[in-house]
């Protein structure tokens, strides 16, 4: 009731728009042998929704799970918000606590009800109070429409309740950029919508994001930028309607006639 | 069902209802089976006491009031000598039993725990290490560990004259493990009620760390806090009381040691034995626990910021106990019921008292059987009990 007034999540002042949040240079990354990401450029803004699509095993997964650093790099640099992600535990818990991600699997811890699942980090990393760690998370299962669920455990909810919780969780560490891997390729049709909605609805706070998605009707309605990638390397990258209707690439034209087809 | 045979009252015959109505029927088929059951009970049992009685022998346990007239070497609990009663016997036999049986349980935990996570290891020689010894010693029965261990002990330790000597106070020999023995005088009770109190107190400083977190968000270090308490505050009330503690040490007189603690090779045998021989099906459904936390759960709480530990602690553990606690519950009753091979070393337990002596002498086949078997099934059942509540406690709720 007498709830303290938490800062909104990420709405970006005009004055600092323009600023870099990732920026990676010259990076490469190996599963052993296998070369998965190779001299990878990117610069992100504050604010920026990038979309990235790709065929099935472009190295789209691996990208994004670095900017965590939940995958390592072997070369080049990698700065999220003016840290640079190294071996140093320390930064890589705060960078992690400052950069959301929704994985395809949801991953919901099964044995915290909803409501546990979203005030975990708040209290654990944040170290807020209780009531407070729950009115947070309950403001943000309204935001994603689900208050009513709290008390439930994941395993009750269906597939699209379930990566809805899952964004909840991720928002209410108040992250700076939200990862977003795949997020409703493991859902029915008929969920997909209702997921699609809370990331349109997230994407006018002004979070800066980077979805992992083949669902063009969203990277056209929501992205700034569309990066097109494969066999570990960035092919183009431009805004979605250039990006849709004059592919430079070959590849990318492949990709998209496939894409279209079905 | 149900609904049907409600809804068309007098069309059938009210034996025929009774039957069609689901909670109905399951009642009738309980109370029919539980009624045969004992039928069948009755029956055995009338014909037990009518065949002994052919043969001249009465059902009584009138022979345990009578002396046992044996010696039992392994009594650490209860004073016993060849005039006690067989009763006494049997209760010598049964703790030696239960002895064992905890003790075991506790090793095999600790040493099953440690080897399960040292098989997580990514350390290659220290995993193939554990591997090896987990794959050897699953794959031998336990009585040839138990006797292995015991003809060690027996053939290659030397007798207490030249027994190893470690700071002349331990001394390992065939005879058994000979360690100092704790002497407290009097006043070492207000050691023992500050040790409480600091329990207690952690116990409820627990509570108002919880507390405190809940309301504003701070979070203590409760396990070092919680440790150093009890152990700070149980030390400086050992100092205050002035050390009230000796230690009476094994001395060699004669052809053996006096004073200390004797710990006879029996035992140890035994318990290794089986500690060892469980921890290793232990350490499998450890490992086997925390692999069933799926990788993508640990990897979403480091994704929250959460450190390695809390996520051990808030999300891996809390998961991987729910599929631990139930085979780790049928290791505890194999490690029970594996220690009646103490017979094969001559350990005094329930089997070898009661159900091995005592039967040789009464003759009381039936009875000293039934005491043998009670008391596995007792334990048993304290055990299973026991792990059921707790799995229970911590099940997952699903849809
Ligand atoms: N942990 C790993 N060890 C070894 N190889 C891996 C690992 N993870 C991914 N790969 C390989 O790296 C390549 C890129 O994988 P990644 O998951 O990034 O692809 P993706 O573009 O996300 O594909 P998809 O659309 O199927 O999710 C694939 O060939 C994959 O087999
Ligand atoms: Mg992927």
């Amino acid at each position: 009731m007498i709830e303290k007034l938490k800062p909104e999540p990420a709405i970006q002042s005009s004055k600092d728009a323009s600023k870099i949040i990732i920026e990676i240079t010259g990076m490469h990354k190996w599963f052993g042998a296998f070369h998965v990401l190779k001299n990878i450029n990117l610069k992100v803004s504050t604010g920026e929704r990038i979309v990235i699509c790709g065929p099935s095993g472009s190295g789209k997964s691996t990208l994004i799970r670095c900017i965590n650093r939940l995958e390592e790099h072997q070369e080049g640099k990698i700065v999220v918000d003016d840290v640079e992600l190294t071996g140093d535990l320390k930064n890589i818990e705060i960078i992690r606590s400052e950069v959301g991600i929704v994985f395809q699997q949801f991953n919901l811890f099964p044995h915290l009800t909803v409501l546990e699942n979203c005030s975990l980090a708040p209290i654990w990393v944040r170290n807020m109070a209780k009531a407070e760690a729950e009115d947070l998370a309950l403001k943000y299962l309204e935001r994603v429409q689900i208050p009513e669920q709290a008390k439930k455990y994941p395993g009750q909810l269906s597939g699209g309740q379930q990566q809805r919780v899952a964004i909840a969780r991720s928002l209410c560490m108040n992250p700076k950029i939200m990862l977003f891997d795949e997020p409703t390729s493991a859902l029915d049709p008929e969920m997909i919508k209702e997921v699609l909605d809370v990331m349109v609805e997230l994407a006018e706070t002004g979070v800066t994001m980077l979805v992992v998605t083949h669902e063009m009707g969203f990277a056209t309605a929501v992205a700034d930028r569309v990066i097109f990638m494969d066999e570990g390397e960035i092919i183009e990258q431009k805004p979605p309607n250039e990006f849709f209707q004059n592919p430079e690439h070959d590849r990318t034209k492949l990709f998209l006639s496939q894409i279209l087809a079905h | 069902m149900a609904v049907i045979s409600e809804t068309i009252p007098g069309t059938r015959n009210s034996l025929t209802r009774l039957w069609n109505n689901q909670q109905a029927r399951s009642v009738i088929i309980q109370i029919l089976t539980v009624a045969i059951v004992f039928a069948l009970l009755a029956l055995i049992l009338r014909n037990v006491v009518n065949n002994l009685e052919a043969i001249g022998k009465e059902f009584s346990f009138k022979f345990l009031m009578y002396p046992a007239a044996y010696d039992i070497t392994f009594s650490p609990f209860i004073e016993y000598t060849s005039r006690s009663t067989h009763l006494r016997a049997a209760v010598v036999g049964i703790l030696n039993t239960l002895l064992v049986a905890v003790c075991g349980i506790v090793l095999a935990t600790v040493m099953g725990f440690l080897m399960g996570i040292l098989r997580l290891s990514k350390n290659w020689l220290i995993n193939r290490l554990v591997y090896c010894f987990l794959e050897f010693t699953r794959n031998v029965p336990v009585l040839l560990h138990i006797l292995f261990i015991h003809g060690i002990i027996v053939t290659q330790l030397r007798p207490p004259r030249q027994a190893m000597n470690f700071a002349d106070s331990f001394f390992l020999s065939n005879r058994g493990f000979f360690i100092p023995q704790p002497v407290w005088e009097p006043i070492a009770w207000i050691i023992a009620v500050v040790f409480i109190v600091s329990v207690t107190f952690v116990f409820f400083f627990r509570r108002w760390a919880k507390k405190v977190q809940d309301e504003t968000g701070r979070v203590y270090p409760v396990f070092w806090i919680s440790a150093g308490v009890i152990v700070g505050a149980t030390a400086v009330a050992f100092i205050a009381t002035g050390m009230p503690l000796s230690w009476s040490i094994p001395e060699l007189r004669g052809f053996n040691f006096k004073g200390g603690l004797a710990i006879k090779p029996e035992f140890i045998a035994l318990w290794l034995a089986l500690s060892y021989y469980t921890s290793c099906f232990i350490a499998e459904i450890v490992r086997a626990g925390i692999l069933a936390v799926s990788y993508g759960q640990t990897e979403a709480a480091a994704a929250l910021g959460l450190t390695r530990n809390r996520t051990l602690q808030l999300i891996v553990i809390p998961q991987a106990i729910r599929v631990i606690i139930p085979p780790l519950a049928s290791q505890y009753l194999n490690l029970t019921k594996n220690s009646s091979l103490a017979i094969a070393i001559g350990y005094m337990d329930v089997v070898a008292t009661v159900g091995g002596i005592t039967l040789m002498q009464t003759g009381k086949e039936m009875e000293t059987m039934i005491i043998v078997l009670l008391t596995y099934l007792v334990i048993s059942m304290v055990i299973s009990g026991f792990m059921n509540w707790f799995n229970k406690k911590t099940a997952l709720v699903e849809r």
